[in-house]
């Protein structure tokens, strides 16, 4: 290992700090909705407070209940959506690639930030 | 061509089909590493070890080369034309990031390697953006990012030692 590796290693992780920092200063205990979108198009919000259970399309099916959301099946092959763990935290999120299925949870008052920068 | 160049030209091809044959083989291997961090595109990068030596070794064209020929075949064979998109991705230019690097002659293998394995990291990421077009999974960053250090670092380490072992061998 030379010194320069170490320089470039410590600029890497303080990269992640920050970013980390960013999103844990962003959550609020507010409201919280889970966001729902299929290709970047939005298929619903749902009250994360609420038990409920959403059929995306034909793909996919959210479970939300005690208020944390999980994926809890999907039709694709890999099921990584399905093995990840049950989100409840602002700018948490479980992506089903295979499927394009987003499912994010939001507070009340990063949603309308996140809006204008999308 | 004279007979000591026709010598050369097979020595070459003889090397690459070996180099291909490694990292096809460490590309399986990695696919029996059952390993779930709950990120997903969270690996180890063993067929990059491959890439890395070949890079030091012979330079980055040779590396491109045996990347592109890698991921495709490795995609055809234990992935999907999805997977090979990403890896295209990751793979294309973590190869350009390590190739800068190594030109400049300040980093070591395993200095590299790590800028190569965040590198691929973030341009799989960019690739995952584009696919479902939200910028949510930019969530996934900081582990990411962590994940490419500890494993390119791991990576680039072995592959000086190999390096360093396989110095008598004769340069193609």
């Amino acid at each position: 290992m030379k010194k320069n590796d170490l320089i470039l290693a410590a600029a890497i992780i303080a990269a992640a700090a920050v970013i980390l920092a960013i999103q844990f200063f962003r959550q609020d205990n507010g409201e919280q909705h889970v966001v729902v979108t299929v290709d970047g198009d939005v298929f619903g919000t749902y009250d994360l407070a609420e038990n409920q259970t959403i059929e995306i399309g034909k793909t996919n099916r959210l479970v939300i209940e005690n208020g944390n959301a999980r994926m809890e099946w999907a039709d694709c092959p890999d099921q990584i959506c399905v093995n990840h763990k049950a989100v409840d935290k602002n700018g948490e999120s479980i992506i089903c690639l295979p499927n394009k299925v987003v499912v994010s949870v939001e507070g009340s008052k990063t949603s309308s930030l996140d809006g204008i920068a999308q | 061509m004279k007979d000591s160049e026709v010598g050369r030209v097979k020595n070459r091809a003889a090397y690459f089909g070996i180099f291909t044959a490694l990292a096809l083989i460490f590309s399986y291997v990695e696919t029996l590493i059952p390993i779930r961090f709950g990120t997903p595109g969270i690996k180890l990068g063993l067929a990059n070890l491959v890439t890395v030596i070949v890079l030091f070794r012979t330079g980055w064209k040779d590396a491109l080369l045996l990347s592109v020929t890698r991921i495709i075949l490795a995609g055809f064979m234990f992935g999907s034309l999805f997977s090979i998109v990403y890896s295209l991705a990751g793979g294309i230019l973590s190869l350009a990031v390590m190739a800068l690097l190594e030109r400049t002659g300040k980093f070591s293998t395993a200095g590299v390697s790590m800028a190569g394995g965040v590198s691929h990291n973030i341009g799989q990421l960019v690739v995952a953006m584009a696919a479902v077009k939200t910028y949510q999974v930019g969530y996934y960053l900081p582990v990411l990012l962590a994940a490419g250090l500890i494993t390119g670092a791991l990576i680039g380490a072995v592959a000086g030692e190999v390096l360093k072992r396989i110095r008598n061998i004769e340069r193609i």
